[in-house]
């Protein structure tokens, strides 16, 4: 136990000082038993105020260190570093926050101080009989997985293997690439969005280090950072893409024909089919819900015409069991659905699209091989109607956020558009422009006076069908007039949601969503790849709306956190980890039916922990009768101590 | 069983609350830190306390804070499914429900114990039930039931 212990209580500029009385909580403090040294200081955390703890720590050969200051998330490994260097062990060292939790929520100077004596009172009674311990040590697997194969997850592969690392990228659908390979051209420089992408796909393809799994998701994880566990579950492979030659004799003959989901819908594909000439894997693949030769007896025509034999109706779902590092979760986006936007005439009229359709329309990959039509006549729109925010920032009745892309995908819609017709006329609802971004200003300065798009400010209230056109309903909030616009085509710029299935992910991963859906970073501002799991980071418009220059910094950003993770040989993790009290044992293995990382088994008829799988969390100590187990550093012992201290008079 | 603190005395209407509030590591406390941040203002009559995980709570916890006089305690850990450590506060829930009736049975009044689940995205959540809390408590006056007399 700690007999000499020292306090230090931070100011925080005016931070804590302006309401709790830092003095007097040092002059209380310093009556405490075994209390030795007490002072405070205006800022702990600055370079003197660190020296002043490992100075204290020397000169009065403390043995114990509680900093009352900000949240321990803050500086607890600050002063723990500190008193290392002072020569006591960091675990001596216990951090009182009495900001965050005291002066920042209080008024009244009397309660405040009071309060954050009670707080640091509580840390020198824990810290007194913290013992010193010392870092565990766990081996790392150098491997790292890689969920969702759009752009992010691509860029973090390829930065990964780069440096030497193994990867496992698992994407669900037939093909990696996600959204950005259905895109045509693209905002500010307006390259060929298919033209950047294929040759990292093929990377990908090519790189000895990275193991592709498509048509694959990862039912479940276990383990920890360095040391995860992954269960992945690949559906049944019945186009074998090393045999596939791409002939295309298959869809030939093939007689069903749905929705082209690579196609937005637009067109129709077969059940065997390649989702776009440049999919990696360069492979057909068969569309297992939508194939009549799943019972033979009905087709199974694609097989007989298959001269590379690449088709086999046998083959049955693989699950692969594999240890990661880490895992990097690029799950990506999806549209905001159109059902709901049922009063711009969203799913009721042919001529009425989403900005992913009106990619297609303007892609040399669709269906209109780059030509604007209509899809309901084949005609060429004389006149278009571009409506921003549809279903974004309009937290009543839909998405409350701004899905921050859509402004500039708009402006590069609109001069498309009048890049292919010229003598069209294209028109955009907007609510403001959102052009943050290099060259992204310009760029939609350039689509109003160079291709003459003209910009109305203000919302439509209606889309509706008349006379073989679209009536579009709206107010120019500059002018102060109603507008109503006869259109041949209707483009709404959808808000951007988390990807169906991303909550799923979440659960599966235990990492955190945000109130919006979008997977939670771990601090918004210092950490934003991290997630809350140690070892499990984020990159792309899964955590957030985001065009490509930030998905790729942002999936760049990811890879490097995981490369410097996994560069070390070992990792350090918590000692603050449950022990068995032996004498106290009588082997009932409550305990080891509450942990859940199956860190405890019975040794002798009585409870032993392994370290390394132990996180921690006391599950154990909840549940043991005769009190036989505890987490060290915060065992019950401590725990009824700072229960006093709180309410000592 | 005879209940001391049935009709509170006129004086204990002015009697300050003092609540132990057991906060786990990674969602209320982390909670309480984002309402730090945010400046939002509440009662300083709860003292936290935070512990790795509600899972950890070990029911001599409440006990011992009703003993040392506390007029209330709190628990508040992480949302039903998004427990840090999987299915600590489920273990939690359970296991204090039972310390509930344990205490109602001993005749303390079942507002002096709360259990609330505040994410670290709950700051202002995480205020009002603090609040909430300490407003509830006032009307009981001190809690005399379990504390140890001296
Ligand atoms: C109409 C429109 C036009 C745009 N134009 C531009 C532009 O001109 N310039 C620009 O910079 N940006 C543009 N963008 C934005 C661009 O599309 C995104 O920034 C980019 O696609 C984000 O990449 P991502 O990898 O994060 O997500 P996605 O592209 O959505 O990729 C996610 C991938 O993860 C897979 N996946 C999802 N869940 C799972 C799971 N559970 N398991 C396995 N795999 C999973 C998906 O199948 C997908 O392949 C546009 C967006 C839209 C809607
Ligand atoms: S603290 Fe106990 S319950 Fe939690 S992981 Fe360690 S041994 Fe298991």
């Amino acid at each position: 136990m700690s007999k000499r212990t020292g306090v230090f209580v931070c100011h925080c500029g005016k931070n804590i000082a302006a309401t709790v009385d830092v003095k007097k909580v040092a002059r209380e403090l310093a009556k405490d038993d075994g209390v030795v040294f007490c002072e405070d200081y205006v800022y702990m955390c600055s370079d003197p105020g660190q020296g002043a703890v490992i100075d204290a720590i020397k000169e009065n050969d403390l043995d114990g260190m509680v900093i009352s200051c900000c949240s321990p998330t803050l500086h607890e490994k600050t002063f723990r570093d500190a008193s290392e260097l002072g020569g006591l062990s960091g675990f001596r060292c216990e951090i009182a926050n009495i900001r965050e939790q005291c002066s920042w929520v209080h008024k009244d100077p009397d309660e405040a101080t009071d309060k954050a004596i009670k707080i640091s009172r509580a840390a020198v009674r824990r810290v007194q009989r913290n013992e010193p311990l010392d870092p565990i040590g766990v081996p790392v697997t150098r491997r790292a997985l890689v969920v969702g194969g759009g752009i992010a997850g691509i860029q973090t592969a390829l930065d990964l293997a780069d440096a030497g690392l193994d990867v496992i990228l698992v994407e669900k659908q037939s093909t990696i690439g996600g959204n950005m390979l259905k895109l045509s051209e693209t905002f500010p420089t307006l390259d060929c969005s298919q033209c950047i992408l294929s040759p990292k796909m093929v990377a990908v393809s090519k790189n000895p280090r990275i193991r592709l799994l498509t048509e694959s998701e990862v039912e479940s994880v276990s383990g920890f950072v360095g040391n995860f566990r992954v269960r992945i579950k690949k559906k049944a492979q019945y186009v074998d893409p090393e045999l596939c030659k791409l002939c295309d004799d298959c869809s030939q003959v093939c007689p069903v024909a749905v929705p082209n989901e690579y196609d937005e819908g637009l067109t129709n594909r077969r059940a065997i089919f390649i989702p776009f000439a440049q999919a990696i894997p360069a492979s057909f693949t068969l569309d297992e819900a939508a194939c009549l030769g799943l019972k033979p007896v009905v087709c199974g025509k694609c097989e007989e015409v298959c001269e590379a034999g690449a088709i086999d109706f046998d083959k049955r779902p693989t699950v692969f069991e594999e240890e990661v590092g880490a895992i990097v979760v690029a799950t990506g986006y999806d549209l905001y659905g159109m059902d709901k936007l049922g009063e711009y005439g969203a799913g009721r009229y042919a001529d009425v699209l989403d900005g992913l359709q009106f990619e297609r329309l303007c892609s040399a990959s669709g269906a209109t091989e780059g030509h604007i039509l209509r899809p309901s006549d084949h005609k060429v729109p004389k006149e278009i109607v571009f409506i921003q925010c549809s279903g974004s920032r309009d937290p009543e009745n839909h998405c409350a956020w701004c899905s921050k892309i859509c402004c500039m995908y708009t402006a590069k819609h609109a001069t498309l558009y009048k890049h292919h017709v010229p003598d069209g006329q294209a028109y955009v609802f907007y609510i403001d422009i959102r052009s943050g971004g290099k060259g992204y200003e310009e760029f939609v300065q350039r689509s109003m006076e160079k291709d003459g798009v003209i910009y109305l400010r203000g919302r439509v209230s209606r889309v509706y069908e008349q006379g073989g056109k679209l009536r579009v309903l709206g107010v120019d909030t500059l002018s102060g007039r109603n507008v109503e616009i006869a259109a041949d085509m209707v483009v709404l710029a959808q808000a951007m949601e988390p990807s169906k299935g991303t909550a799923e992910i979440a659960k599966t991963l235990k990492i955190g969503l945000g109130k919006d859906g979008f997977l939670a970073e771990a601090h918004p501002k210092l950490k934003p790849v991290e997630s809350v799991t140690a070892g499990i980071y984020l990159a792309g418009a899964a955590q957030g709306p985001k065009d490509i220059p930030e998905t790729v910094a942002q999936a760049s950003a990811a890879a490097s956190k995981v490369i410097a993770l996994l560069s070390k040989e070992e990792l350090h993790h918590s000692p603050t980890v449950a022990k068995v009290r032996d004498p106290y044992c009588t082997g009932c293995a409550m305990c080891v039916d509450a942990c859940p990382y199956e860190a405890i088994g019975l040794v002798g008829g009585k409870a032993a922990v392994n370290e390394v799988l132990c996180q921690g969390c006391g599950s154990c100590v909840g549940v043991c009768v005769r009190a036989a187990i505890d987490v060290k550093n915060v065992s019950q012992l401590q725990i009824h101590e700072m229960i006093s201290a709180v309410l000592a008079a | 069983m005879p209940n001391s603190s049935q009709s509170p005395a006129p004086e204990a209407q002015a009697h300050e609350p003092r609540v132990v509030a057991f906060l786990c590591k990674w969602c209320s406390s982390a909670g309480s830190d984002l309402a730090g941040v945010s400046r939002i203002q509440y009662s300083a009559n709860a003292t936290p306390i935070t512990i790795p995980c509600t899972g950890s709570m070990s029911p001599l916890y409440v006990l011992s804070a009703f003993n040392k006089g506390a007029d209330g305690v709190l628990v508040s850990g992480c949302h039903p499914g998004d427990c840090h450590y999987m299915e600590g506060n489920y273990l939690a829930r359970r296991k204090l429900y039972l310390v509930k009736q344990l205490l109602q049975f001993v005749g303390l009044e079942a507002e002096r114990f709360r259990m609330s689940w505040v994410s670290a995205a709950e700051g202002a959540k995480f205020a009002e039930v603090i609040d909430e809390f300490v407003g509830d408590l006032r009307p009981l006056g001190p809690q005399t039931r379990l504390k140890a007399k001296h």
